[in-house]
């Protein structure tokens, strides 16, 4: 495998490391300027995303490179029929690395399986979404100095939430961490998530239904937005979305360094008010995305 | 019941009872032109009940999805009406092109000529998983 499919690929050491350079972009942004100059990035999105594509592209750009691709299915080959392996094959041919996001979950393994170059997981279906967690690690350890000893709540769609798939999965390597699970019983993480990974791990979770209940626990509070598109039932949709949202009377109990993120777009699961909120860190983690991405193009592309 | 007597061929013994249909269909036994039985629901001192393939002809198995199944079945190979052979399978690492992932999101769903392939991620309770989307092979 040349590029990054599930962040279970990474170690913690590399995962480190990755944060280590994007800290060192942070802070000295010029050293980093010309360092993919003459590189592509093709960014393939089968699926619409703001934030996922454009923090690839500016990653690229920022880094002296250039980007191409496409955002959607339609503007593609795919249109016409032709297979993810293919159309991968075909812009293997002009680009030096792909970001691609699919609704089909496994579709980025099948590109990086038939290319020279490397493949970078954007977001499969439901399944995973590595950069995102990437960006929530090195969200983590800006906010709280550390990726260990934390007790970590997860709340809304944890059945079709990628990002918490993720998360918990790269999280329950550190030491000390313990998930607060809060979710509908329609929507609880996965079966495979809890037996292979942290029932594996030995990580210490619980499952709740109550926000309120698990607020004064949590270091972190990793909220998830209730997603349309992962729904084959319209029905199901509508009754579950209002399920969780955050206002700030909810957060009464919570501990005054508690950290909020979002992997976004949100609808309505936080209330705006809560943006004003020290404590609410989903737009910094925006920011963080692109340079935690950045660090990965350098790692794949095999630039120091 | 009574089957005959196999001078040359293969006994799959010790079948989970009610999976040798199953493994009549990923062996493809209905492929072969030569004598071939299922016995369901035979006595077993061991587990109550079992399955039992008998194929009059000595075929090359897939001991892959044979451990699949079960890693307790027993091959047993006949030549000249003897035993000659006694094999048990292990359970694989990987099975190829034999389950179908049945997630209607796996990218197996939809691209075309890609083998389906499920790797092993609990030895102790033999669970595979697709590769592509992590689901459990049922």
């Amino acid at each position: 495998m040349n590029g990054l499919i599930d962040i279970q690929q990474l170690s913690t050491e590399e995962i480190d490391q990755l944060i280590a350079k994007a800290q060192d972009i942070i802070a000295h942004p010029d050293d980093y300027a010309d360092k993919c100059r003459r590189k592509k990035l093709a960014t393939l999105f089968y699926e619409p995303s703001t934030r996922t594509r454009l923090s690839f592209e500016a990653a690229m750009l920022e880094l002296g490179g250039s980007v191409l691709g496409f955002s959607e299915a339609q503007s593609s080959s795919a249109a016409k029929g032709e297979s993810v392996s293919d159309t991968a094959r075909t812009v293997s041919c002009f680009a030096d690395i792909i970001a691609m996001r699919h609704p089909k979950e496994g579709a980025p393994l099948v590109a990086d399986m038939c290319v020279p170059i490397p493949v970078i997981n954007a977001g499969d279906g439901g399944h995973n979404h590595p950069t995102q967690t990437l960006t929530d690690l090195l969200t983590i350890t800006r906010e709280k100095g550390r990726l260990t000893d934390m007790t970590i709540g997860c709340c809304g769609d944890l059945k079709f939430g990628r990002t918490v798939h993720s998360l918990i999965s790269a999280m329950s390597r550190y030491e000390g961490i313990r998930f607060v699970l809060i979710s509908p019983e329609e929507l609880r993480v996965p079966e495979h998530v809890l037996t292979d990974v942290l029932e594996a791990n030995k990580v210490d979770f619980t499952e709740t239904e109550s926000l309120t209940d698990a607020m004064p626990q949590l270091d972190v509070l990793y909220m998830t937005r209730v997603q349309r598109e992962r729904f084959f039932n319209e029905a199901d949709y509508v009754r579950l979305k209002d399920t969780y949202i955050l206002t700030p009377d909810k957060l009464s109990g919570a501990k005054d360094d508690l950290t909020i993120m979002h992997p976004l777009p949100r609808v309505n699961e936080i209330s705006t008010a809560i943006d004003s909120d020290p404590r609410a860190c989903y737009f910094k983690q925006v920011l963080n995305g692109k340079y935690i991405r950045m660090a990965l193009i350098l790692k794949l592309l095999g630039v120091e | 019941m009574l089957i005959g007597t196999i001078v040359n061929g293969v006994v799959i013994d010790h079948i989970p009872a009610g999976r040798g249909m199953e493994l009549y269909s990923y062996l493809k036994l209905d492929k072969l032109s030569c004598e071939v039985a299922l016995i369901k629901n035979a006595p077993s001192s061991k587990r109550g009940r079992k399955d039992i393939l008998k194929v009059n002809e000595v075929i090359d198995l897939n001991f892959d999805i044979l451990g699949y199944i079960d890693p307790h079945i027993t091959v047993n190979i006949i030549r000249d009406g003897v035993r000659v052979e006694k094999r048990h399978p292990s359970l694989p690492h990987t099975i190829r092109g034999v389950i179908k992932c049945k997630n209607p999101r796996c990218i197996t769903s939809t691209e075309q000529g890609l083998e389906h392939v499920f790797r092993l991620t609990d030895p102790e309770h033999g669970v595979y998983r697709c590769i592509y989307c992590d689901t459990r092979a049922k």
